[in-house]
């Protein structure tokens, strides 16, 4: 692509709006900002961003509300800015179609490292080829896992789950989203599963399954296949 | 007169001056019309005075004016508002009495009260005018008033005696002394005499009569002198006053203190009315003594012994009753006690007498004290000149008397030929002798008198007739009779004493057991509790107690474990007396018709309750009983005082506590934020300055201040909102499976950074039980924990977490092989803001009182503790409900 991908910050604190232009400009993207959700709304449907950032606490309207305006016309990905203590808002947020979010303070690392997330995810879909993070890989088509190049066996459940996190890799995924997704959804409140789940896989896929590198476990929300380079 | 020592007013009598002064200020002002006698003018003149204030705008009311029909006075009342007067009735006949409920609750600035002396109808609530004048005066209001010099308590008999018209209606003097202004209203007796003729005092019939009786010209100039001789040496006083508080060197209250005996005879009465005017001649105080003897008073006499003391008490005297069978000796030891430099007595009355009089008695023993010889009206009750114990014997006790003698003579029948009637007239000595053992007085000399009869009767030959043929039996027939009497009485007095003693240590014990439950009662509740089994227990009395409550407001209902209830009216009566401080209701001048008398208790800052008593047996409390129930209020008042301080001191101690800990805090705080807030603007600044920022290596270096300050700052904060957190007890554990291994792998991760120095093993079972936690609180509370260990520990060293589960709990340990915890920390280690003294700056004292905050917030326990092996250790359980492990299997 010859243009920089856009991308479109609503947040009404200057500072953080400031901030974030200065790291997504130098990591080459173009930024255009909005202080309000009304001024947000405006700006998504004119400037057409690629991502959109978005601050849950803003003062005139309701974020998650926001998000579900921009949800109603377009599918385009949406990060939402929160902070740490307000997990169950992060939650409705990604539940009502948000696709990642980050806590303030964040930082700059893992700001980019979502972004970028967040647009390769849209590249993913449409390849399909072999997924590589760490050392692990998934060919999805073949529906063939690999360690360290040494094929693993995975129950039909367990690999469910790990398509799921490789469809959606770098990206959080709530337990009620895994829940509904693997289970289905009567089984939406169950995390149990999801903890058994996950733990079978990091003690198949991690190297250290202690110290989970791959699946991590992002605390009160969700897990998350990290995507290492 | 000498000063005392130095020249300086002494501080009680500045202070009791500032304190008058005080009052005067809040109370309302009192001026008494005076004059001699009816008719000089002084309702006139205080008519004529109420106009004038009128006229200054002051709003004047009547509150009862007896005007006599005189057209001059009635013109004057006219003009100004009257408050109606309260209708009663009582026995048929209809009465008006001044409305006391309606001038205060009117609340004028000043009210007309004529007539001071004047005695209220019964069902009023004072008995005496005087007192609501005083109640007026306590609630602000300022009052005119007239007064004849003879109702002055001290002058009545005085003018009895001058007049021969006893006095009825009296008021006590302290009214004189109280009021701020007297105005004498003299007139020359011949102008008097004149107005009586002219039927401008009373009606021309009255007046003639009256004329007669009263005004006789030899009378009113008397009456004059004494009215005018009292007035200015009110005016001398004053100016004493005067020069006290304005601290003029000048002749000091005199050190003079008189001491006078009183008892119940009527004879009192003069006594202490003399003892009153001397000492207010003198400057002096004075002090009136009962004392008690093992003597029983007739009911008359112990309601006359009341009648004086309270007229002493009126009269500014300080009471003391003491116990004694001499009384001489007893006045004078008092009178050493109490530092006292005179003693009045009173002249006996009899010259002849069988033994030395009182009198003698005390000037013998007064030593170095001055003993003053009162005379006394002649009509005073005789005294008896043999001490009869009369402890008072029904008619049972005669009978058993009369028969027990007889029964003996009656058995000693047989006998007596054998043994001889010498020998019987000793077995009836000794029963006799035993006889007071039992009955009183009465009855035993009714027994001697009856045995010596018998004796002589059936025993002495002649036998039958009662003549005696020998000399020597004559004699022994007198001598029985003498050893008879004499035993009997003798014994009769020493039992008497005896049961005097027992009821004094009665009242020991009963004061002794109060003050014992009362140091033991916990909290005010307990203490009313104490009160009312004491008072029940020692006086058969039923008791209602009232207790304001912490602020000082009065109380609205009786204490729950008052013993009856108190309708309205008795409330009523609470009430006024928790208002006024000053006892009311039954047997008392004020309310009288209460079922129960109350008490008030005094605090230092605000009254602190009402108690009431009301006696089983509806007769008054003899003096000792009313003392010692005195007694009794004081040691309940103090009590609740002690409480009261109590409670005040806790809630000072907890406002010190809080005061200590903000402190704490702000200096914490206030470091823990500048320090990092200071390297980010040093460091920022540096890389502003185009000096710096062209070297790469520097420019590095202050960024990575920046940021590590940055870091800590934002460690605090949360840190802080946590603790805020849990202050408010807004934390809500959200409750869900939970993987401990992932829980402590975040947090491990989330540490990376300031771990790295550190090596870090996670030992958990692979088929470690899923728990239900708060993933998120967990998370935070181990990585205060690890972030602690890291903090505490020198680089290189090992950091271990380890868990383990069964069916009740799971328990999870961070150790390390660091220095460990010193000794003294431990116990304070999870404090709010606590540092081990000594440590480096960089925490708050937060992150382990957070994270027990958040263990306990999931039911757990969190503890800290020395390993045996060197280094800390943290041990935390969680409870495990039951289904609530899920095991990994699947």
């Amino acid at each position: 692509m010859s243009n920089l991908p856009i991308v479109l910050v609503i947040d009404d604190e200057v500072q953080i709006r400031r901030l974030l232009q200065i790291n997504l400009e130098a990591a080459g993207y173009k930024v255009h900002l909005a202080s309000s959700g009304k001024e947000g709304l405006q700006q998504a449907s004119m400037v057409r961003p690629e991502v959109v950032i978005l601050d849950l606490g803003l003062p005139d309207e309701d974020g998650i509300d926001v998000l579900k305006k921009i949800r109603e016309w377009t599918a385009i990905p949406v990060l939402i800015l929160s902070v740490r203590s307000s997990e169950q808002d992060i939650v409705r947020a990604l539940d009502a179609g948000a696709d990642d979010y980050l806590t303030k303070p964040f930082r700059s690392g893992e700001l980019l490292a979502r972004v970028r997330t967040a647009l390769r995810h849209r590249q993913l879909t449409e390849q399909g080829e072999s997924f590589v993070t760490g050392s692990l890989s998934v060919d999805l088509a073949a529906r063939i896992v690999k360690r360290n190049d040494e094929i693993v066996k995975l129950t039909p459940t367990e690999y469910s789950l790990l398509s799921l996190f490789v469809r959606n890799a770098g990206k959080v995924l709530t337990h009620r989203y895994i829940l509904e997704q693997v289970w289905g959804p009567t089984f939406a409140e169950e995390s149990q599963y999801t903890r058994v789940y996950i733990g079978q896989l990091r003690k198949k896929l991690e190297d250290d399954p202690s110290n989970p590198r791959l699946f991590l476990t992002e605390s009160g929300i969700g897990y998350r296949l990290e995507i290492e380079e | 007169m000498t000063p005392g020592p130095g020249t300086r007013p002494d501080p009680d009598t500045l202070l009791h001056a500032l304190k008058k002064e005080e009052e005067r200020a809040t109370k309302g002002k009192l001026k008494i019309f005076f004059g001699m006698c009816a008719g000089v003018g002084k309702t006139y003149d205080m008519l004529k005075s109420a106009h004038e204030a009128h006229g200054k705008d002051i709003d004047v009311v009547v509150g009862i004016v007896e005007t006599h029909k005189r057209p001059e006075t009635e013109a004057l009342v006219a003009g100004l508002p009257i408050i109606s007067r309260k209708k009663t009735e009582y026995k048929g006949t209809a009465l008006e009495e001044m409305d006391l409920d309606a001038i205060i609750s009117r609340k004028p600035q000043l009210v007309l009260v004529d007539e001071l002396a004047h005695t209220n109808a019964p069902g009023s609530r004072h008995t005496k005018r005087y007192q609501d004048v005083l109640e007026l005066l306590d609630n602000g209001m300022d009052v005119y008033t007239t007064l004849n010099v003879q109702h002055l308590e001290s002058h009545a008999d005085s003018v009895a005696q001058i007049t021969g018209a006893t006095v009825r209606e009296t008021v006590p003097d302290s009214i004189l002394e109280q009021a701020d202004e007297v105005e004498v209203i003299d007139i020359p007796p011949d102008e008097l005499l004149k107005r009586l003729a002219e039927g401008r005092v009373y009606t021309p019939e009255r007046s003639q009569q009256a004329i007669q009786n009263f005004f006789q010209k030899g009378n009113l100039t008397a009456l004059r002198e004494m009215s005018l001789r009292l007035t200015a040496e009110r005016v001398d006083h004053q100016l004493r006053d005067y020069m006290q508080t304005k601290r003029i060197a000048g002749p000091w209250k005199s050190s003079v203190r008189l001491l006078v005996g009183i008892s119940s005879s009527p004879h009192s009465v003069s006594l202490i009315r003399w003892a009153r005017r001397m000492a207010y001649t003198m400057d002096a105080t004075w002090i009136a003594v009962y004392v008690e003897t093992s003597r029983a008073l007739s009911d008359s006499a112990k309601a006359q012994l009341a009648k004086n003391i309270k007229l002493a008490r009126e009269l500014g005297a300080e009471i003391i009753t003491t116990a004694d069978e001499d009384v001489a000796d007893a006045l004078v030891r008092v009178a050493r006690q109490q530092n006292a430099t005179q003693i009045l007595v009173g002249k006996p009355h009899r010259i002849f007498s069988l033994r030395k009089s009182l009198l003698d008695q005390v000037i013998e023993r007064s030593g170095e004290l001055d003993v003053y010889a009162v005379g006394g009206e002649e009509k005073a009750a005789a005294r008896r000149i043999i001490h009869f114990p009369t402890i008072h014997s029904g008619l049972a006790q005669y009978a058993m008397a009369a028969g027990i003698v007889c029964l003996v003579a009656l058995a000693c029948y047989p006998v007596h030929a054998i043994v001889g009637y010498q020998t019987i007239s000793l077995i009836l000595l000794l029963t006799v002798a035993l006889l007071p053992l039992k009955l009183g007085a009465g009855p035993v000399l009714l027994s001697a008198a009856l045995s010596a009869l018998l004796w002589d009767y059936f025993f002495i030959p002649p036998q039958f007739t009662l003549s005696v043929n020998m000399a020597q039996d004559i004699l022994m027939l007198v001598t029985y009779f003498a050893i008879a009497t004499v035993t009997g009485t003798l014994t009769a007095r020493i039992r008497a004493r005896e049961k005097a003693v027992r009821s004094r240590e009665e009242r020991a014990t009963a004061l002794y057991t109060l003050t014992r439950d009362l140091s033991i009662a916990p909290n005010q509740d307990e203490v009313a509790k104490a009160a009312i089994t004491n008072i029940k227990k020692f006086f058969g009395a039923e008791v209602a107690v009232f207790l304001s409550d912490q602020d000082g407001d009065v109380f609205t209902q009786a204490h729950p474990t008052s013993t009856f209830t108190v309708d309205e009216k008795e409330f009523g009566v609470a009430a006024w007396v928790y208002w006024n401080e000053k006892k009311a209701g039954k047997f008392t001048e004020t309310l009288p018709f209460a079922t129960a008398t109350y008490y008030p208790m005094s605090g230092p800052r605000y009254p602190l309750g009402v108690i009431g008593v009301k006696p089983e047996l509806e007769n008054r409390f003899t003096v000792d009983q009313e003392v010692l129930l005195e007694n009794f209020v004081r040691q309940i008042a103090s009590t609740l005082e002690r409480e009261q301080l109590n409670e005040m001191t806790k809630r000072s101690i907890a406002s010190v506590e809080a005061e200590r800990l903000y402190k704490t805090l702000f200096n914490s705080l206030s470091h823990e934020l500048r320090t990092p807030i200071a390297a980010i603007v040093s460091a920022s600044e540096g890389l502003l300055d185009t000096a710096t920022s062209g070297n790469d290596k520097v420019k590095q270096d202050l960024n990575l201040e920046i940021h590590t300050a940055a870091e800590r700052l934002n460690r605090l904060v949360e840190n802080l909102l946590d603790m805020t957190r849990l202050e408010s007890d807004r934390i809500k554990p959200n409750l869900d499976w939970c993987d401990l291994r992932d829980v402590v792998s975040t947090a491990v991760r989330k540490l990376s950074g300031e771990l790295s120095g550190h090596s870090v093993t996670v030992e958990i079972p692979t088929d470690m039980p899923l728990v239900k936690l708060d993933f998120g609180l967990m998370e935070q509370a181990f990585t205060n924990l690890l972030h602690n260990a890291s903090l505490y520990t020198p680089p290189g060293s090992k950091i271990q977490v380890a868990a383990q589960a069964n069916n009740h709990q799971c328990m999870i340990t961070i150790s390390d092989n660091g220095p460990g915890f010193p000794k003294d920390a431990l116990p304070r280690i999870f404090e709010k803001f606590y540092r081990v003294p000594g440590t480096k700056a960089g925490g708050t004292g937060l992150g382990l009182s957070i994270a027990r905050g958040f263990v306990e917030a999931h039911n757990g326990t969190i503890r800290a503790e020395n390993n045996e092996e060197g280094g800390a250790r943290f041990v935390i359980t969680l409870p495990i409900h039951n289904g609530s492990q899920k095991d990994m299997q699947h």
